[in-house]
């Protein structure tokens, strides 16, 4: 046997922990020794998305676009959420699932929204919270929800725990994985105070008539079984310049969900956080996190 | 050298029926964990019964109480060479080999639980350290492996070759090997302390719980396996040096369960929510209608075991008493997997950060794959052991035929 072909049938009896065996020589290959993103030069980085992207071409027959882009000087991406208005709908969920492609079986969700009892504890235990409510209409009465994604910390545990450095904070305030890297030990959502990172027990599926094909490196691009993912603000959206709103917040029926720069003193999250009286989750954990609860009313 | 090879594999192979019995069983289970591996391996993680709730179970659970046991080698290493105890100096390379089992088997724990353990290389090009807990780890375990490994190779290959030891040679690897073992457990303490999101965890009492802990179960473990060895084969491990580990079990057991108070007084008494994952185990939590008490007889049962063995070895006249002292190691060897296994990991994600309950119990696949992993290191142990008893006793050796003669062990 050739050293080639052993190490090939080699690679291909272990790569059923992640690679599609009917990948080609070179592909394999070239996935298994992906350098780390953030070491990769811009030329590298094209030539790692057009592989993904004839991969999961070859795979679906779908043409995919996977965007590299840095984040955009002098922005820094901030959150509002007002709990006065929402009504617990989870219009938001389902957005962002169809946004990001999130795998559909198993279900993989980066939003949860809580539903409380009026008068119950709430805020720094959320052990009363309901989280698989099911009423034919919402906003139930006598309840109030509140809805949980990333937070995107300034100090954010999880990347202090990843053993590779698969997870960082980039330059505009979003917390990302780089897929590839990702080892999928889990520590990070050990550390997670927020419940925002998830992981991929199976292989995820999405119907390819229904993968957005608009995507990014570091966000909805196709995934694979045995890694963390996160909500990344919907870097696709939000780093095209001019930017889109991420798709909860554009969805959002009642207009609860604020976004904008935090360096931009005009911005819609900077006025909020200027007019209204805000809080952020689990303070007491000094996560500093860009995503801020209010009450308008 | 080839004449030695030749000469190990054939002691390897020779054995009564009860030897190949054992062989056959733990092969049975390595082949059947191995199956079970690989379906998990083709299907995902999501064969095991973890979630993102509980995204850690029963595979971290066993790697923590396998670092636990690592512990025994260091127990056998301060009396032998520090305080030059002679029935514990003729044991200590058995120690030592259990150290480099239970090291070998948290390794395999920790590849099984990973969701793409082909990549784990990638924490070599870029460790996160010093920042992650996760590559200190790395590091000490396999650096106790390292040193445990070399003195269990370098004594047999002076012993193999007729000599003793040398104890400048040794030193340098007693002395890292001593503050070593206590770094792979503080380490994976301070791993889980770490974490400000998980209250249960985050508590100043984990590691030295975890120390002493430790220092109950490698050993009672230890007790066991000697005793063992001594009936199949014709080692000889003094009844002097059984007792004297069993007298450390019985103050190390004194602390655990000192300790383990300090920690239940402080969160029944104070009641602040930080409580609920110490209320989910002992009495189960109530949520949405549905009492959630998985783990509350384990619980109980490692609460009852850890007392009783403690019983049984602080008072002398049943410490003596071999029957009752073997019940005692079983006890403490039960009743520490269950504490410092799942009952210290799947409390830390219960209820989990936004308030949910995922009642957690292994899947078969991830019993199948613990069980496939603890029969290769019982496989490795046998092994080793193997190898070491007819180099002993001069019967293994690198000295040509023919210019042999039986040497004293030590």
């Amino acid at each position: 046997m050739k050293r080639r072909d052993f190490i090939k049938s080699a690679a291909i009896g272990l790569g059923g922990l992640l690679m599609p065996v009917d990948k080609s020589d070179a592909s394999l290959w070239e996935t298994f020794f992906q350098k780390y993103f953030r070491e990769m030069t811009p030329e590298e980085k094209k030539k790692v998305a057009q592989r993904l992207e004839k991969e999961y071409k070859d795979k679906t027959g779908v043409q995919i676009n996977i965007k590299t882009n840095e984040a955009l000087p002098g922005v820094k991406f901030g959150y509002g959420l007002d709990l006065s208005r929402c009504i617990g709908c989870r219009r938001c969920v389902y957005a962002c699932v169809t946004e990001n492609n999130l795998s559909r079986n198993p279900q993989v969700q980066y939003i949860t929204v809580l539903e409380f009892k009026n008068g119950e504890k709430w805020v720094s235990d959320l052990e009363e919270s309901k989280k698989y409510y099911d009423h034919d209409t919402v906003p139930e009465p006598g309840h109030f929800y509140m809805p949980v994604q990333c937070q995107q910390c300034d100090n954010p545990p999880c990347v202090k725990v990843c053993p590779t450095k698969a997870t960082w904070k980039e330059p505009d305030g979003i917390v990302v994985v780089d897929y590839n890297w990702c080892i999928g030990c889990r520590y990070c959502m050990a550390a997670c105070p927020y419940g925002a990172r998830k992981f991929n027990w199976g292989e995820p599926t999405v119907p390819p008539d229904q993968f957005n094909p608009d995507t990014h490196y570091l966000g909805n691009r196709p995934k694979f079984k045995g890694h963390v993912e996160k909500c990344t603000f919907c870097i696709q959206r939000t780093r095209e310049n001019p930017g889109r709103y991420p798709a909860c917040v554009e969805i959002c029926p009642v207009g609860a969900r604020k976004f904008g720069n935090l360096l931009d003193p005009e911005s819609e999250i900077s006025r909020c956080i200027e007019t209204k009286r805000v809080f952020r989750l689990k303070e007491e954990l000094n996560t500093n996190p860009s995503f801020y609860y209010f009450f308008s009313l | 050298m080839i004449e030695f090879t030749k000469d190990l594999l054939r002691h390897l192979m020779k054995g009564n029926k009860l030897y190949y019995a054992w062989l056959s069983v733990l092969g049975l289970f390595i082949a059947a964990g191995a199956v079970a591996y690989f379906g998990q391996a083709d299907k995902g993680l999501i064969v095991t019964n973890m979630r993102d709730q509980v995204s850690w179970g029963f595979y971290i659970s066993n790697f923590t109480f396998f670092v636990g046991v690592a512990a025994a080698a260091v127990m056998l290493v301060i009396p032998s060479y520090i305080y030059n105890f002679k029935p514990i100096k003729e044991i200590v390379l058995f120690g030592e080999m259990i150290a480099v089992m239970a090291v070998i088997m948290c390794i395999l724990f920790v590849v099984a639980d990973m969701g793409k353990p082909i990549y784990a290389w990638h924490i070599m090009l870029h460790p996160n350290f010093p920042s992650s807990l996760l590559v200190w780890d790395v590091i000490v375990l396999n650096g106790y492996l390292v040193i445990n490994l070399s003195a269990v190779l370098y004594v047999l290959y002076r012993a193999a070759q007729g000599k003793e030891y040398k104890m400048s040679i040794m030193w340098p690897i007693v002395f890292l090997s001593i503050p070593w073992a206590f770094s792979i457990h503080t380490v994976t303490a301070f791993l889980y302390n770490g974490l400000s999101s998980r209250p249960f965890w985050n508590a100043s009492i984990v590691a030295p719980r975890f120390i002493a802990s430790a220092l109950c179960s490698g050993p009672a473990l230890m007790i066991l396996v000697f005793q063992i060895a001594r009936k199949v084969s014709d080692v000889d491990v003094s009844n002097e040096a059984i007792q004297k580990i069993a007298e450390l079990i019985a103050y190390a057991m004194g602390l655990n369960l000192f300790l383990y108070a300090a920690e239940i007084f402080k969160e029944f008494y104070s009641q602040s929510i930080h409580l609920a994952p110490m209320d989910y185990l002992f009495f189960g939590l109530e949520k949405g209608g549905i009492h959630h008490d998985v783990l509350v007889p384990f619980t109980w049962v490692a609460l009852c075991f850890n007392v009783t063995a403690f019983l049984i070895f602080v008072m002398p006249g049943m410490r003596r008493r071999f029957t009752t002292m073997n019940v005692a190691c079983v006890l403490v060897l039960i009743g520490v997997y269950i504490e410092k296994g799942m009952g210290l990991i799947v409390p830390g994600f219960i209820p989990d950060t936004l308030g949910e309950i995922y009642d957690y119990l292994p899947s078969a696949t991830e019993l199948l794959v613990s069980a496939g992993i603890w029969s290769i290191g019982a496989l490795v142990y046998t092994i080793l052991m193997k190898t070491a008893i007819p180099i002993y006793k001069g019967e293994l050796s690198l000295i040509p035929k023919g210019q042999r003669r039986k040497i004293p062990v030590h």
